[in-house]
Parts: structure tokens; sequence; C-alpha cells
């Protein structure tokens, strides 16, 4: 990381006349002379950069000095689960050849492309205790849509078209009722217990005709492990809805229980959290949907499917509620999400949730004494704290999460869930050895003891990041996106 | 427990662990999940296995791939990827950080968030362009729900027959569940039936209308005249693009279209077999508030210095629950980055190049084939850029194209229909490759 921030734009580096790239100059007789008519080209001149390869590699590079990665240091981002993306990962995707395959190219050319989708696919099966998956989805909200529209599916299937409620729970992911919204359904919120599950009763309060689905992450988001999940499956398939799994929090029950065993009908995982591909810094991510024997024919199109002979083919079914991707999804980061699971194999796969667990265990016991912990432990792979104990000087679990920047740590993820008005949710991952740990923990047992005897300096932190609290207020009251703008302002 | 490189404990942490808050063992920790649901037996997995084995195992599947020279376009286009672009989104500073929530420790997430939608406002005209959209159909997906959310209660959308038929059914998907109705336009010769959408619109209760601008044929269409159709009648114009060629075409906003979307893996993404590619998504100012996903905003920091942070998230997600204007979260993060050194790196002169020598292939190529007598342009008259649809002279098929073509290394195109074929050209054909496609039909 930087001290001092790196600040010009690329735009700002350009000089008329400069070019980054080399173009090959074929130029053909049948061709010379030819132009598309100008009523159908661009006016305006174009306004990119002009700027050669080494400025653009300086520009990039110094700019990613002022970026903090998994990489850089420890990244306890509540329900992000920022673990290790393992190198070996990235370099499997030039090894496998899939950079020059066009999607469209005849299945007889991309078998092995194939086979790591149908691998991947039936790992994650195993894992899930699903019949099958799609790897279509995008991402995590994406695979929350496109399980919802299986669900839309089966039920307009069975004639049930008076579905149209969706039930989330309010310590849900923002992404649960937002893609239910996008889904077309109504949604409807279940309560939280004081000790953050599910309130059951009020649940079947909820539970009618008119429900189509009960979404639910399980660990919840604050870590907690919702036990009585047999007796919420059985009441919601008695309602005749169907209970959605949100992977988002998968990675602590790796080695210990499958959803589908757990009664879910409809799941996705989030490969870029409990499969270790890297988040880059948004995206690209996966989100891979689950089913139950007998939802399968409704997931979307395209599908991988194996012939008698063993060959794999792309094809359409014709139950299918349609396509939400032009083709089968983010391709590379099948490969990173095989490798990873190929390499840990079976038994250590086994492993990943219970030592996330315990290392979360580990810091929750070391730090409740000073910070406020409204669930009692023990949590699975994440907790929340509801900030410091001692609120008397004033100091929020905003300024914890900043000062923590100036030593090291990326913040954990804050003022979330909306249960607390403090919510300081920290996931550490397995990925992390005991040092890291008792060094983060040292660090918040300082920030802690500052916050009651030097209120003010928590309270001004960060200041050693390469930039200090940005103004977000004015940025949202007179938006500047592109750097047109911000030369006219 | 027996240590792998991922999992750092040693027995000795776990006992010292444990012992910490007086756990007897893992199991402790998982006292909570009703014995039943616990798992009987490990995952039905292969054993571990090392990263030579790992790499080993990858190449014998990369042995059942074969890389083709590739005359495919259909949406997805074969461009070089400059050597710069993977050396600098592969630095772990980049690629293993989250989304920036903290905007401190993000800035070079941010800024070059910020590169690209200043890149894309560039290309497409427009005011404000969002961080990226998954892929090309979902961002002409999200436009739409977009108009419909501008539209209050109208609820039809006008779609034509041209655009690309996956981009079509994803539309379709995102109509169903949101029990919009989508209408599409009849083509006419190739192109948008301009007549027909007239009609259509007159008849009220139009949101939006989308169209390509590079169309299903690879036809460039004329817009003249669309935008006054559509804002007479109260509707958004959404056109629908392939990045690079916005090089060269008219920008969406010189169409006068409100919306601008499509797809950017042209520029320089590798084809991965369907991705990870990237879809953009710009609008006017006006629209601004309406957009989905993350935006990326200027501002100063509290010693004044320029900085940038994630802005307007009132419209997402995490805050408005089922009120946001869409559900999405993560995005195409990295690839944004990709879109943004590239366009750092060829400059308008640079993609002026791309285009011209692809459409020097693709004239030269099309001509080429016609001369062999055994096929012509499906829509003579109309012009193109880098892709072309050809009809193929009886008995000549689709599939006998493409298995000749085959048997050279050549993918000769995406096949359209039995006698139909759809034909791409970009700067990753050499002449001689051009010759060799012409040449191997001849044959036939």
């Amino acid at each position: 990381m930087n001290k001092n921030l790196y600040s010009p734009l690329i735009f700002e580096l350009s000089q008329a006349g400069r070019c980054g790239a080399s173009v090959p100059s074929y130029t053909y007789a049948e061709a010379t002379g030819k132009h598309l008519p100008d009523s159908l080209t661009r006016r305006a001149p174009l306004e990119l950069p002009q700027v050669d390869e080494l400025t653009v590699v300086r520009h990039y590079t110094n700019s990613s000095n002022n970026n903090f990665g998994v990489d850089t240091g420890f990244y306890p981002l509540g329900s992000c689960t920022m673990k290790y993306n393992p190198k070996i990962n990235e370099a499997m995707v030039g090894r496998a050849g899939i950079a020059p395959l066009h999607p469209l190219q005849p299945v007889s050319t991309v078998q092995g492309a194939l086979r790591i989708y149908r691998d991947l696919e039936k790992a994650l099966a195993e894992i899930g205790g699903m019949a099958e998956f799609t790897l279509n989805p995008f991402a995590g909200a994406h695979g929350e849509y496109t399980g919802l529209m299986v669900i839309r599916a089966c039920l307009l299937d069975r004639g049930e078209h008076g579905r149209r409620k969706v039930l989330v729970p309010d310590s849900a992911h923002g992404t649960n009722p937002a893609s239910a919204a996008m889904a077309g359904f109504e949604i409807v919120e279940v309560k939280s217990c004081p000790d953050g599950t599910v309130d059951v009763d009020d649940l079947r309060s909820k539970l009618d005709d008119t429900v189509a689905a009960l979404m639910m992450t399980n660990p919840n988001t604050v870590g907690m492990f919702e036990k009585r999940i047999p007796e919420i499956a059985k009441a919601v398939h008695e309602a005749g809805a169907l209970l959605y799994y949100d992977g988002a929090n998968l990675n602590p029950m790796l080695g210990i229980a499958r959803p589908g065993e757990m009664g879910f009908d409809v799941m996705h995982i989030n490969l870029h959290k409990t499969f270790s591909t890297p988040h880059g810094g948004g995206g690209p991510g996966a989100g891979p949907v689950g089913v139950r024997a007998g939802l399968e024919k409704y997931l979307p199109n395209p599908r991988v499917a194996e012939k008698p002979d063993g060959t794999l083919t792309v094809e359409f079914g014709a139950d299918s509620f349609g396509r939400v991707s032009a083709w089968l999804g983010n391709f590379s980061v099948f490969v990173k999400a095989l490798a990873y699971i190929l390499t840990l194999g079976s038994e250590n796969l086994m492993k990943v949730g219970p030592l996330a667990t315990l290392n979360a265990n580990y810091i929750l016991n070391a730090l409740k004494d000073l910070y406020e912990l409204p669930i009692p432990g023990p949590c699975k792979h994440e907790f929340v704290f509801d900030g410091l104990r001692d609120k008397s000087q004033g100091v929020t679990t905003m300024n914890v999460a900043k000062s923590l920047l100036d030593y090291g740590f990326h913040a954990p993820t804050i003022y979330f869930p909306l249960l607390f008005h403090e919510s300081l949710m920290i996931e550490p991952t397995e990925s992390e050895n005991l040092e890291t740990l008792d060094r983060f923990i040292a660090v918040m047992r300082q920030i802690a003891t500052d916050a009651a005897t030097n209120p003010d300096k928590v309270k001004g932190a960060p200041y050693t990041t390469p930039v200090t609290h940005p103004d977000e207020d004015t940025a949202a009251l007179n938006p500047i996106v592109t750097y047109t703008q911000l030369c006219h302002k | 427990m027996a240590t792998h490189p991922y999992l750092p404990h040693t027995e000795a942490d776990l006992a010292r662990m444990l012992a910490a808050f007086g756990a007897a063992g893992l199991d402790d920790l998982y006292s909570d999940v009703p014995a039943e649901l616990r798992l009987s037996e490990p995952y039905r997995l292969p054993a571990p296995i090392s990263e030579a084995e790992l790499d080993r195992y990858f190449a014998s599947l990369a042995r059942m791939n074969r890389e083709l020279v590739c005359f495919a376009g259909a949406g997805f286009y074969h461009h070089w990827t400059p050597a710069v672009i993977p050396a600098i989104t592969a630095r772990s500073e980049f690629l293993t950080a989250y989304t920036p929530y903290q905007p401190e420790i993000s800035q070079g997430t941010l800024q070059y968030i910020f590169e690209y939608q200043s890149m894309m406002c560039a290309l497409t005209g427009m005011d404000v362009s969002n961080a990226s959209m998954y892929d090309g159909a979902t961002a002409t997906a999200e436009a739409m729900v977009m108009a419909v959310n501008s539209a209050r209660k109208r609820r039809r959308v006008l779609v034509s027959e041209t655009l690309s038929p996956a981009v079509a059914e994803v539309l379709a998907t995102y109509a169903a569940g949101l029990g919009i109705t989508i209408e599409m336009i009849p083509e006419d010769g190739g192109v948008t039936s301009r007549t027909s959408l007239a009609e259509q619109i007159k008849a009220g209760d139009v949101a939006g209308v989308i169209v390509a601008s590079h169309n299903k044929y690879g036809i460039i269409e004329d817009f003249e005249g669309y935008a006054d159709l559509c804002h007479d009648n109260k509707a958004l114009l959404i056109i629908h693009s392939y990045a690079a060629d916005l090089g060269v075409l008219r920008s969406p906003a010189e169409w006068g279209a409100d919306i601008a979307c499509g797809e950017a893996q042209s520029l320089g993404m590798p084809l991965n077999y369907g991705g990870p590619y990237l879809g953009f998504l710009c609008c006017r100012q006006a629209l601004m508030r309406k957009l989905p996903g993350r935006i990326v905003g200027a501002t100063t920091d509290s010693e004044g210095r320029r900085c940038f942070v994630l802005t307007l998230q009132a419209r997402e997600q995490h805050i408005r629950r089922q009120k946001a204007t869409s559900n999405i979260c993560s995005n195409q993060g990295i690839m944004t980055l990709h879109a943004a050194i590239y366009l750092s790196l060829l400059g308008a002169k640079g993609l002026e190049k791309v285009n011209r020598t692809g459409f020097e292939a693709a004239h030269a190529l099309a001509t080429g084939l016609c001369a062999t007598g055994r096929m012509q342009l499906l829509f003579a008259d109309k012009p193109f850029l880098n892709e072309f649809a050809v009809k193929l002279t009886d008995p000549l098929t689709a599939d006998a194209v493409i298995e000749a073509c085959l048997a050279k290394g050549i993918l000769a195109g995406v096949k359209l229909t039995d006698d139909t074929l759809l034909i791409a050209a970009t700067e990753m054909c050499s002449p001689a490759d051009v010759n060799a496609y012409i040449e191997t039909v001849k044959s036939l």
C-alpha cells in the first residue's frame, strides 16, 4: 500500500499523437476505397487517452498500490468470505486452453471445456446435496434470481398462479429481497428471534397458499446456525412452498452438512466466496444454482449434457424457464473453482468449514469483553459485534473500522446486518494463521483501549492511508462520474 | 490435523485455540447442528492432488479443445489481447480486493472504474455509465427495466427482430418475471422495419424501444428519425452495440438514444468459451438515478485531495432492498479494468485501425466467397462492418461449409439456418487465413 496517493487519471497523462498498441495493418485490394456510409459513422471525435505503453503500465501499477487485497493483508469482511485465492488457480485458466474458444464453435472442438463445466457441476452437487447444477449465473444475486425463476416455473407448471410472495428474514442480505423483486415476487419479511434466528411462529403465521418460497441463509447473517431448519423445511413444504438456500454463508458448512439434506429445494453458491475465486474488486464472480431432483428441467438454457457415449454436448431444454446469460456463464471462474476443489480434495474440503468456524470463535472469545456481543456464541464462520461495549466516549463502529486501516487490516463489514445499530461483522475464513488472528485481536484491543482513553485519536482515523475521509455527501449531491464532468465542474 | 498449503493450522495451534475458549474439540462448535443433518461420510470427491498433478490434468483437458482460426462472431469477436492487460489485471492488489467499500484503501479500484465510466461515455456519447453489468444480454435486460421504471404505468417494450436472439431470450426471461410485455418489431430486408415500428409505437403504452446498431446479420442499421419517433410517443430509445464498433460507428447519443447498452467483449477480451465478458450500460443525465449497479464519483478527502467513492448508493440493493433499481451486487469488476487498459493502449487511432482491419478482411472475404459462386450475400444492399450473412447456393449447406473448414482448422462462422451462415473477421485473421477460407469453399 502507498502512504501517499498516486492520483493522476490516465486522461491527464495523454499527449496527442501517442499510442500504446500495435495493430496488424493488413490491407486487401478488394476493400480499397470501401467505407461505411457517412450517415452511419461517428461524428464527434473520440476522446480517449493517447498514451505510450510504459505510461499505461506505470499508471496502473502505481494505481494498484493505492489498493488493498487479500494478498496485501487480513480482510475480515463479514459475509464476503475473503479467503486466500490460490495462484495455481489463475495459472490453470491459461493451462486449460479455453482462451481462444468461441462459445458457438462445434461441441466436438470444446470437449475439454465442457468437461470442466460438467465436473464442477457434479462436485457442487455432491457438496450441496442437490441433484443438478447450472453454472450459468454470473454472480450470487444473479444466482438468486435464477433460483427464484426456477421456483416460479415449477409453480406455474403446477398451475399455482396465486403464489406471488417470497418470504425473507429481516436479517437477510439486501440481494434476497431485491432478487425476489426482479423475479416479480412480492416480498414479506419474517421476524428474527433475539438470538438472530428465524422466528418460526412468525414464519408459520405468514405461510399460506400465496407463498412461493422462503429464502434463507444457513448459517444466517449473524453467523448462527438455524437449528430449527428441519421444522422450518417441513412447515414450508406443507404449505406448498419451496425453500431457497442463499449460499453466501456456505463456507462453514463444508465438511458438516449439506443444504439438500437440510430440506432446501434450490440453492446458489458463490464461487468467489466458498470456492476461492478472486473477487476482482467487484467481479467477475459466479453463482451456480443447484436444484433437488424433479426441478432440473426448469434450469436455465443452455445446459451441458452428457451423451450415452460419454461425450458432452450443449442443449436447450423445452421446460427451461429461459436464458439468464448469452452462453454458459463466467467460464474462466469455473476453472479456478474446479482447481481449488481438486487441490484440496475431499479430505481437506471436509476441514474448511470447521477451521473457518474455529477462527471466528477464537476472535469472538478474545474480544467479547471489550466489544458488545448481542448474540452469544459459539458462532459459525462469522459473528456480529454491536460496536464497543463502552460507548461512553462516542466512538462508533465506523471509527473502529477506519482505525483498523491504519494497522494494515481491511475493515470488517459494518452497519450490516440491520438488526443492530453498530454492527461490526467479522469473518476471518480458514486461510488465516494463528499469528494473524492474534495480531488482529491485539489491534482490536488497542483500539478499544484508545477509544476509552484517547477517543479523538480513534475518531480521526485513518491517518496513514493514501486518502483520508472522502466527502461522500458532496459526491452524491453533485455527482461527477466522468472525466468530462470533472473538467467542467 | 495434517497441513495443506491453504490450511495453516498445526496440531499445536488447534490445541491452543480450542483451549483459549474452553472447547474440547471442533465438534463442540457444531453442537447446534442436528445429528441427522451431519455428513455421515466424507464427500465423494477425489483425494487431494499436487500442483504438478493439477497442471497435468488441465493440460490433458486442453488437448480436448481445439483452437481454430476464428471467423465466428454473433456477438463475440476474436481480438488481440495486448500483453499489458493480463500483466496488470493479474496484480493481486486489484484482483484479490472486494467491492471498494472502504474508499481510503480502494482508490486503485475506484479510479479505474471512474476511468472506465469516462471511456464508455466517450464511446457511447452518453453522460453517465455504471461500473458494469454481467454481459451484453443482462445489460440490455436492465436497460429495459430502466425504461419501464421510468415510464410509470407503461409496460410494453418494443424489441427489434434483428437483435441478437440470445440477447432477446434473456430479455424475454426478465420481462416474464416482471410482467413486462415484449412485442417484436418485424425485420424488413435484414433491418428493423421502420414502418412497423411507427405503427406499433402509436398504439401507445410503450416504455422503450430496443434496437441493435450491429444487428444479428452483421448489418449496421440506420436509426435516422427513431429518437423523434420514440420521444414523440414518450418512449425511451435503447441502442444495443458492441463496444469496439463504437470506435467508428455513429454513437448511440448521436442517434438520440436515451440508453446505450451492450457487450464490451470486443475490447480485446479473450473468448474464454463464453466468459467472463463485460456488459456496459450508459444513459443520459436525466436517467442517472434509475441506473442499476455501482457508480463511482469524484470527490475530495478531508485534506482536499481528489479521490473517488461509490456514489448514489441509495439506488442499490444493500440500502433499498426490494425497492432497489436492480438486485445486482457483484458485477464484472476486473473486466472494467481490462476495458480501461485496452482503450488507453489503443486510443481512438488504434481502435479505428482495429475496425478498419476487420472491415477490410470481412469485405475481402465476402467478395472472395461470393466469387466462388457457392454463396451470395444474404442482404447485398446493406452496409456491414466486420460481419455479414451469406446464403449458400443449393446444394451447399452451412453444416458442409463448417465441416470442411474445420478440417482445415478454420471456424467458418455461425450457422443461422441450414443454408445461411454468419461470418465475421477481425484483425486476428491474416490475408492467408482469408484466402484459406475462400480456397476451402472453392474446393467443395
